[in-house]
């Protein structure tokens, strides 16, 4: 893998975003309204329920993680549909680059506009919400891998789709990080879900991390287990969609759907 | 007819079916070869055995109707389009094989593949020199840009340009990287006459002095014969034509390139099979 064809991926993006103080606006303010919606809700919560149970913590930090792993796919995806809607895949593809160096430029990008996002909400729910997330210790860099490898995963899935189905699929990307959050387990433990809905979430390598993180906010002790299995379902997730994000492009390249991709870009 | 069956078959090489062995760069190699090529999409035939070579600073003109298959060859040579079989070879390097390397020496420039409009000027070829891995790229950049009379409009967003200053932003990201096969599909279609002429000046004076091979593809055949060193006309996926577009017309009864064209473009479909066997 060459650095140069991966950093002119990188640095498209930071043009773009140098150029348009609005790209900037969006990476962090939708974040933001969503940190400060759900920390009132935490605090309405602490009030009315009696139990003691501090819903900071666990309601708050869950959204902070799953917006980050959400961010961290849409990072991949925007970078990729900007080529798209630019129309510039003929010019990429007609480049030396390969598909690993784009794929890598992509994640890169997203790790940079994806830790935007989360220092932003670090710095809110922290000074409005007096969230002591640092007080998950090592723990929390272990929780952030495990959902940077799923976010990037669910990136490269949203890339193939387009690829494969076309632009007009775009649409199809942005409700899947809705679409599992209810498997994922985001706000409540595994146990409350049905049996089929359990073995969705086996698959799914949030809902170890959020099982963890409750049961470590609960005083119990550091979930290894857990993080261990679900780092290895990312793991084994990500070079699965790497698998298929390069079966498309093999098949884009063979129907000659790639070389349409530049007429059909608005489509 | 008579004359376009034989003239397909002196243009294709003798069958060698075996993909071509690999070689280093060499003066002596053709800048692109392109061998039989054949692609067929759901039982429509789309190329039909083309064979053709463009050798270092000769300017080749690739003209046909709509839908003659003059894109898809360019596709496939660009490697964003697989052939069914046969093969491709930009300075000896088989595109399949060694598609970066192949790809290293290749640039190309279209109507349909134009700049990023949200990256300026500058931004857009700084970002296509670090993807073709250019040493020096700074002084590249600006060389390309004073080449092409770009350095007023470096910081202007390319969705902001004219279609001729799009066509020479476009063409100087075609040469960041010096190549020895640039393919320009229709460059001079949407230019006034003058900045057309300035352009094809352009683009001899590039063939000539850095002796680079050009694939061209217009609709203009005095264009094609300003340019041109040797035409191949395309029909329904085949090579039916090659020679000098000067005399080629005489050669075949036309009185112009333009008539030859009108010609072949409006052979019946039920000809078609017999004038290319």
């Amino acid at each position: 893998m060459r650095l140069r064809p991966v950093s002119a991926i990188v640095l498209r993006q930071i043009y773009l975003l140098r150029g348009s103080p609005v790209r900037v606006f969006g990476l962090v303010v939708w974040v933001t309204i969503d940190i400060v919606l759900w920390g009132f809700i935490t605090r309405y919560l602490n009030t009315v329920s009696g139990s003691g149970v501090n819903f900071v913590p666990t309601l708050l930090g869950a959204v902070l993680l799953w917006d980050f792993s959400e961010r961290i796919m849409q990072g991949v995806s925007t970078a990729f549909l900007e080529d798209v809607w630019s129309r510039n895949f003929l010019n990429l593809f007609s480049s030396p680059l390969s598909i690993a160096e784009y794929i890598t430029g992509l994640v890169i990008t997203s790790m940079i506009t994806s830790c935007l996002g989360l220092i932003t909400m670090l710095a809110v729910a922290t000074a409005v919400f007096h969230l002591q997330f640092f007080a998950l210790g090592i723990s929390l860099a272990a929780f952030i891998a495990v959902l940077f490898v799923f976010g990037i995963t669910l990136g490269i899935v949203a890339t193939a789709i387009v690829l494969r189905f076309g632009p007009a699929a775009e649409w199809l990307l942005w409700p899947l990080p809705a679409l599992l959050s209810p498997f994922a387990a985001v706000f409540y433990p595994l146990s409350i879900l049905p049996g089929w809905m359990r073995a969705v979430a086996a698959a799914l390598p949030p809902s170890y991390v959020f099982e963890g993180m409750r049961g470590l906010l609960a005083q119990g002790p550091f979930p290894g287990a857990l993080l261990l299995k679900g780092g290895a379902i990312a793991a084994a997730e990500l070079l699965a969609a790497a698998y298929l994000y390069a079966g498309v492009y093999r098949r884009a390249v063979r129907t000659g759907l790639l070389a349409r991709y530049s007429a059909e870009g608005g489509v | 007819m008579t004359d376009l069956i034989s003239n397909a078959e002196r243009v294709a090489p003798p069958p060698d079916r075996a993909a071509p062995r690999e070689h280093c760069a060499s003066p002596d190699r053709p800048a692109l070869r392109v061998v039989r090529l054949r692609k067929q999409y759901a039982g429509v035939t789309a190329l039909d055995e083309v064979s053709f070579a463009v050798g270092r600073g000769e300017i080749v003109g690739l003209l046909g109707p709509n839908g003659a298959g003059k894109t898809t060859t360019i596709n496939v040579i660009l490697g964003v389009l697989e052939a069914s079989s046969g093969h491709v070879t930009i300075d000896g390097i088989d595109i399949a094989r060694s598609r970066a390397r192949a790809l290293e020496r290749t640039n190309f420039a279209a109507v349909y593949a134009s700049l990023p409009g949200n990256l300026t000027v500058r931004q857009n070829l700084h970002f296509f020199g670090l993807l073709y891995a250019i040493d020096s790229l700074a002084a590249r950049v600006e060389e390309l840009l004073e080449e092409f009379d770009l350095g007023r409009l470096r910081d202007t967003r390319c969705g902001l340009l004219s279609s001729g200053e799009q066509t020479r932003a476009a063409l100087a990201k075609a040469l960041i990287n010096r190549p020895g096969l640039l393919l320009l599909d229709e460059p001079t279609a949407s230019l006034d006459p003058s900045a057309a002429q300035l352009i094809r000046a352009k683009i001899k004076g590039l063939a000539a002095r850095q002796r680079c091979g050009i694939l061209w593809t217009s609709h203009n055949m005095h264009e094609v014969q300003a340019v041109c060193d040797r035409v191949l006309l395309l029909s329904r996926g085949r090579v039916l034509l090659e020679g000098d577009p000067n005399t080629l017309p005489r050669e075949h009864g036309a009185s112009s390139l333009e008539e030859l064209f009108i010609r072949v473009a409006r052979e019946p479909l039920a000809a078609v099979p017999e004038v290319a066997r």
